[in-house]
């Protein structure tokens, strides 16, 4: 169980991104933080990540304070960010350490076919295309089997088929290992897609605004009338007001 | 992009040994027409002869300094100290441009002197390391050292502190120690601005060995230039400019293509033609 407890994050320049966060996610969930911009979910994100530290408050798995990142907590950015230099095969086994090299090159293989990239294994990042790239990322997180996996607007840059079929896809290669899957999102069809429970953020300070179970049975079709019912009341609790004071984050 | 996956083409591979031998070609054209011209214009009278003999008396001069010996006696003086002075400043400007990269604490202290150090020009350093080392080797070396020094230190620096901060982050999410950081992730990411600091470097190591063997030295490419100039032998004048074109292109080359080896994974504008 992943538990974030009154979690606070102020930035030196005195701005406020979290104020007391409160958060329990059981593990295999799949939770989804939406909220507009300097809302603070990527904040949050990177705390949980170990890659920025709480100013109060603690994040805790199974019980261990989180202050640097964690072997079983493992991150998707909104960019592939890929090592140019390395092959895919070698990005994917860049978080893979303490292993034989044939173990490393199996899971790496079983991790690839997964994303349906087997084939690429030793192609270079610049032959790839976006949704491809960020294939080989979800593939270089999953390699390392976590069993909390973040994801931080991983599907943002893409366009929109390319986004849809890579949330079906990402839900499919959930069933392997189940891992707990933790998502931070603008985007709130994504969210109602993925996500048993959709956590709305709200800024200047960031805190959790409203919580939402999904009840709606899956696979989920955007097209049905509770799918935009769902939707319609998600939009309503976020902030869109263009007098926020938020675009002072630096 | 994707036209390109296959990676191991073999008409690919044939083709681009053929492209290799079409740029090489390219690169020969206009010395030749120069040389051509120059033979020409000096055949006809237009140059006199005494300031500017023709290309065909350098090769005579050449093949003259060939078999007595002396030729290559004073290419492999020079191409020694050149060699030894560029991997001694090299090595130093590799430690120094990576930790003023890395540490901005270390950049603060390091790198104000070593740019005041760096404007001064390379003559000023001859009677300074002839005072400290003497008038042997060691001064010659230690002044093309320094002139290897800046550019790669500059060049690595600079490289070091534009790595990419995201896959700085991704090293760091996978708990890269910081060994481990420098030699996955700033290493590679470096190399490119590495390789253009050790072909500067090189580039100004030929131009300090020149200081140095001019300045007081019986054998080299540098000495040659003095020797013809106080005899009276302008084609011995030209034959070692020649020389030093010759080999500091050849030298660069080298150095170009042992770096291109590990920058094939570049996705940038000169690699789109294959």
């Amino acid at each position: 169980m992943l538990r974030i407890d009154k979690v606070g994050k102020q930035f030196q320049n005195g701005f406020i991104a979290l104020d007391e966060v409160n958060l329990e996610v059981s593990q295999g969930e799949i939770v989804s933080l939406v909220g507009t911009s300097g809302c603070g979910k990527s904040t949050l994100l990177r705390i949980i990540a170990g890659l920025d530290r709480a100013t109060v408050g603690q994040v805790t798995l199974h019980k261990t304070r989180i202050n640097s990142p964690h072997p079983e907590i493992d991150i998707i950015f909104q960019e592939p960010r890929l090592m140019p230099w390395l092959t895919v095969r070698e990005n994917v086994q860049f978080g893979l350490a303490n292993l034989s090299k044939i173990d490393k090159n199996q899971r790496t293989q079983i991790s690839l076919q997964r994303v349906g990239l087997a084939e690429f294994a030793e192609a270079l990042p610049r032959q790839l295309s976006g949704g491809m790239a960020q294939r080989v990322a979800i593939a270089r997180a999953l390699v390392t089997q976590p069993s909390i996996l973040l994801l931080d607007e991983p599907f943002s840059a893409l366009d929109a088929f390319i986004r849809m079929k890579l949330q079906a896809h990402l839900l499919d290669i959930w069933q392997y290992d189940r891992p707990t899957l933790l998502l931070v999102t603008h985007d709130i069809e994504e969210a109602l897609v993925l996500s048993d429970r959709v956590i709305v953020l709200r800024g200047n300070p960031g805190r959790i605004h409203q919580e939402f179970v999904l009840d709606l049975p899956r696979p989920r079709k955007r097209t049905d009338a509770n799918f935009q019912q769902w939707k319609e009341k998600i939009l309503s609790t976020l902030d869109l007001s263009l007098d926020q004071k938020v675009a002072i984050k630096v | 992009m994707l036209r390109n996956l296959p990676v191991n083409d073999v008409r690919a591979v044939g083709s681009r040994d053929r492209r290799q031998f079409q740029t090489w070609l390219r690169g020969l054209f206009l010395p030749c027409v120069l040389l051509l011209g120059w033979e020409i214009l000096s055949r006809i009278g237009f140059f006199p002869p005494n300031l500017l003999p023709p290309p065909s008396a350098v090769l005579v001069t050449l093949w003259e300094l060939a078999v007595s010996g002396e030729l290559f006696k004073h290419i492999g003086i020079t191409l020694y100290r050149v060699a030894v002075g560029f991997v001694l400043g090299a090595a130093i400007a590799t430690v120094f441009g990576a930790i003023t990269g890395y540490s901005s604490l270390l950049r603060d202290f390091l790198d104000p002197l070593l740019q005041s150090l760096r404007n001064i020009p390379s003559l000023a350093w001859v009677p300074l390391f002839i005072l400290w080392l003497g008038i042997g080797e060691e001064s010659k070396l230690a002044l093309i050292a320094v002139g290897v020094f800046f550019p790669v230190y500059l060049n690595l620096m600079s490289g070091v502190q534009g790595v990419d901060r995201k896959l700085v982050e991704v090293g760091k999410a996978y708990r890269l120690t910081d060994f481990q950081l420098i030699r996955r992730v700033f290493l590679p990411a470096t190399l490119p601005a590495y390789i253009v600091g050790l072909r500067s470097g090189l580039g100004l190591g030929w131009m300090f060995v020149v200081a140095a063997e001019v300045m007081g030295s019986s054998q080299g490419l540098g000495f040659l230039l003095i020797d013809g100039q106080t005899t009276g032998r302008p084609t011995v004048i030209l034959a070692s400019i020649l020389l030093f074109a010759i080999f500091g292109k050849l030298t660069d080359s080298v150095l170009a293509a042992a770096g291109q080896r590990f920058l094939n994974w570049q996705d940038s504008y000169s690699s789109q033609s294959y």
